[in-house]
């Protein structure tokens, strides 16, 4: 039912650039999953830095061209928590597009939400038998609920882990703090660089007290950060988007 | 120094740090558990979000309703419009009674006013009589956390403190020993004082009464014991019905600390015989921010420091990093309404995680109001300071690699678009103790363009 | 008029707010087994639910050296001259109080002033015995409160253990500054 529907696939710009193979796999996936995506051209940052740095009111122009370059198509589908939640949430609203904008805000999903809510895609077959601790990214989970949040009292869920408990030979890892940040955080990660250092050392230090293989996770910032403490320390945890791992198990 | 230079000295010692992280990361886990055995969760910190956006679309009508039924209960009720006015007033009360000195349980309404320095500035000895407040009042320091006030301190240095004021033995830390001298040092103060001041935790409009809810009983020993009680209370702390009190209470103990309820929720009504009680109601401030659309939810707070406790950065940079009476996330929207200038850097003292508001028992948007600050700070930079933290801030935004080594069209096309006010700066933080990533040989544009168009 | 009193309310009126209605507060359930879901809430405060033989014997094991009860049936405990001046309770070892009800939920317990004849009585004391007649439980804190309804008590205490403090490294420690233990006897 999805064959006819246009997606248009948005990339966070750092993906782009740093993480071409997440993009890929993205595109590859859903096309493997019989949807029609494409890639316009003509997409930029979304704005989240300057917003979330207190220059929202700045990203009008950033948020118009946006809603006019993605406006036509029926799904916007982004391998970011973050972005997704910045596209809803955070952009100014630009007037003679109330309409489109409003529109926009039921069509654009991050990856795994689009694949389990609107593909209604089930657990996924096929073989990964590695060892995953999994990092929810905080705008995914608490801001768009991509799974339950510690701190609720709500039944326990998770999209990425619907998608992935059904790999032959993963092993899904319970972390002892199961959704504390990594300490990323945009800007953050400069400004308060002593603090965002600590939290990402202390959110690897979980993993691999776990002996987590590979750390996956739905946004590339988080796992840039992650990474980036990961290798200056040499402690040999892999880094994957969860959008790889589901692009190389499904054939 | 601002946050990120406090946090970074706090960061230095490793261990301490390590074990403050752990000691706050206890509490919010006892937290989670007894949250998640109360099946209506949810339901109940929906209804008390709820009670109390009443509470602040009605405020005027429910003080001046609390007003009518304290006075007809016969206790006597004072206004004070910001700080000087509430310390002149307690002043005032124990000049009337002749009491030169005061024993207190825990309010942080006072501490905001700094009444404990005008006080002591005016002759009279104040005794903080909460065991972690009195602890932190021998260094001459304020409360590090308003539920945990020592919460920064290790038994160690608990017992140094100890020994020095309370004439403790040296080098003896035990817990059970050291709680026990302050029982003693305590009680001593407990009956000699003859005015005891307290906090509210809630006023009941309804009924003219009012709750103060403690572990230890320091409340209650003081003002059972003094002539004259002094209740300090925020405007905001007012709840309509004492049939609300059912909400609140199953929520706060089990939000801050992880108890079912607190050991001591006393409710007083109307004095004992022969003694007077004293409410002084506070603004200083408050009815500023309820005129502030946007923030005016951070005055549901009911005190339970439940976000202190979950915020992955008060715990591994400690209250005192925040420069705020009130630290940790929901001091950081509440001190900018005070002094934004001051206050300026506490907003980015956040990544936005939300874990904040997802534990607010009464569900305060705060890692919103949070974004909301920032983008109040940067409109106001020019007012406050031409080269504000705020300006440094936005600064980092080009320092992040994924910004700042692009040299694709993509970020060059949102740089058209955005304000030049945004200057490349600070470029190398990122990397002082993190890899950047490697550069792919093409960006996925390069390869859709080759593969797909 | 107080001119503070119409500057703070007059701020407010000049917001001119349109009034939120308050909530109607839901029913929730509540335990089956009221009396064991009270024990282990109680026992989880650190109190301790005793009959009333133990607590007989306690009462003539001669551990309490000055007693003070305003229990009915259990006034002739009282082994001091009651004072006129709460202050000289200060050397009290236990003081013997009737709870209304408890509420099992918490282990929380509502004392009113009429039970207690001083205020500071179940607070001075070293230790602490309230007794719960166990039909006069509840489920929760909406119940209570529907049951303390308008009562116009000048004084009301929810207590729900000994006197506790962590304040020293999260180190739990029982008898800061109120009683040191709390024992309910269940009849």
């Amino acid at each position: 039912m999805h064959q006819n529907k246009n997606i248009a696939l948005f990339l966070p710009c750092y993906v782009d650039q740093f993480y071409p193979n997440v993009g890929i796999a993205t595109i590859q996936l859903l096309e493997k999953l019989g949807c029609k995506v494409s890639f316009p051209m003509d997409q930029t940052c979304c704005g989240q830095p300057m917003a979330n740095a207190g220059y929202e009111r700045d990203t009008v122009g950033t948020a118009k061209h946006f809603i006019k370059t993605f406006k036509d198509f029926d799904y916007i589908v982004a391998p970011s928590g973050s972005c997704v939640l910045h596209v809803k949430e955070h952009s100014p609203s630009i007037q003679g597009f109330e309409t489109e904008q409003a529109a926009m805000h039921h069509k654009i999903f991050e990856l795994t939400e689009f694949l389990v809510d609107v593909l209604r895609v089930g657990p996924i077959k096929g073989s990964y038998p590695h060892k995953v601790g999994f990092h929810s990214s905080c705008h995914g989970q608490r801001g768009l609920r991509l799974s339950a949040s510690s701190e609720l009292n709500e039944p326990p869920f998770n999209k990425a882990k619907q998608l992935l408990e059904g790999l032959e030979g993963l092993e899904w890892v319970e972390l002892d703090r199961k959704d504390e940040c990594c300490g990323f955080g945009g800007t953050f990660a400069v400004t308060e660089e002593a603090l965002s250092i600590q939290m990402g050392k202390d959110r690897l230090a979980d993993h691999q007290k776990n002996n987590v293989e590979i750390l996956a996770g739905g946004d590339m910032s988080c796992l840039m950060h992650m990474q980036g403490i990961s290798s200056r320390n040499n402690n040999g945890v892999k880094f994957k988007h969860i959008a790889e791992i589901l692009n190389e198990v499904i054939r | 120094m601002n946050h990120p230079e406090k946090a970074a000295v706090f960061l230095e010692d490793k261990e301490n740090a390590k074990w403050h992280d752990e000691t706050l990361w206890f509490v919010r886990d006892k937290r989670d558990v007894v949250s998640k055995s109360i099946p209506e969760w949810e339901e109940l910190r929906e209804t008390a979000s709820q009670i109390k956006d009443n509470v602040l679309s009605n405020l005027d009508e429910y003080l001046v309703e609390f007003e009518r039924n304290a006075l007809a209960n016969g206790i006597k009720v004072h206004w004070a419009k910001d700080a000087e006015e509430h310390n002149k007033i307690v002043l005032n009360i124990l000049q009337q009674n002749d009491c030169k000195a005061i024993v207190k349980s825990k309010s942080i309404l006072t501490e905001e006013c700094h009444l404990n320095q005008y006080l002591e500035k005016n002759g009279v000895d104040v005794v903080d009589t909460d065991l972690g407040e009195r602890i932190v009042q021998f260094l001459n320091q304020p409360p590090s956390h308003i539920v945990l006030p020592a919460i920064h301190l290790k038994k160690a240095q608990v017992s140094d403190i100890f020994h020095d004021k309370l004439n403790t033995e040296k080098g003896n830390h035990d817990p059970s020993y050291l709680t026990n001298a302050a029982r003693l040092h305590l009680r001593e103060k407990f009956l000699a004082a003859k005015v005891a001041l307290t906090g509210v935790n809630f006023g009941v409009a309804e009924t003219g009464e009012f709750v103060v809810c403690t572990n230890e009983g320091n409340a209650d020993m003081g003002v059972h014991l003094a002539d004259v009680h002094v209740a300090c209370m925020g405007i905001e702390k007012i709840i309509p019905k004492r049939e609300h009190l059912g909400v609140f209470l199953r929520l706060l103990a089990r939000s801050a600390t992880g108890q079912s309820v607190t050991n001591y929720n006393s409710h007083f009504r109307s004095p004992a015989k022969g003694k007077e009680i004293h409410i002084v109601l506070l603004d200083n401030g408050r009815t500023e921010q309820l005129g502030r659309e946007k923030f005016k939810n951070s005055l549901k707070c009911i005190r339970c420091g439940a976000c202190m406790n979950t915020c992955p950065i008060y715990r591994r940079s400690g209250g005192y990093s925040y420069g705020s009476v009130v630290p940790g996330p929901i001091g950081s929207i509440l001190s900018p309404g005070i002094d934004l200038k001051k206050h300026s850097s506490l907003p980015f003292a956040s990544t936005l995680c939300g874990s904040c508001s997802d534990v607010c028992p009464v569900k305060i948007n705060i890692h919103e109001q949070l974004y909301e600050w920032r983008q109040e700070i940067t409109k106001a930079q020019t007012s406050i300071n031409a080269k504000s933290l705020a300006m440094k801030f936005a600064n980092g935004i080009f320092s992040v690699p994924f910004a700042y080594k692009l040299g694709g069209s993509m970020m060059r096309g949102a740089l058209k678009l955005l304000p030049h006010s945004i200057t490349y700066s600070n470029l190398n933080t990122w990397g002082k103790e993190r890899d950047l990533p490697e550069v792919p040989k093409e960006s996925f544009k390069d390869w859709y363009k080759k593969n797909k168009l | 008029m107080n001119p503070s009193r119409e500057y703070i309310l007059n701020k407010i009126r000049a917001l001119r707010q349109e009034v939120v209605e308050a909530p109607i507060i839901p029913e929730f359930e509540v335990a089956e087994d009221l009396v064991s879901t009270f024990k282990i809430s109680s026992a989880a405060n650190k109190g301790e639910v005793i009959d009333r033989e133990a607590f007989v014997a306690l009462l003539e094991s001669g551990q309490y050296p000055r007693i003070y009860s305003t229990a009915k049936g259990f006034e002739s405990y009282t082994n001091i001259t009651v004072p006129q001046d709460p202050h000289e309770f200060s050397d009290l070892s236990l003081a013997v109080v009737e709870g209304q009800f408890g509420v099992a939920e918490n282990g929380a317990i509502w004392l009113d002033e009429e039970n207690l004849e001083f205020r500071i009585l179940p607070f001075i004391t070293e230790h602490l015995v309230i007794l719960l007649d166990k039909k006069k439980l509840v489920g929760n804190m909406h119940q209570a409160y529907a049951k303390i309804g308008n009562t116009k008590s000048g004084f009301g205490l929810f207590t729900a253990g000994p006197s506790k403090t962590a304040d020293i490294e999260q180190s739990l420690v029982i008898g800061a500054h109120g009683a040191k233990s709390l024992k309910i006897v269940m009849i």
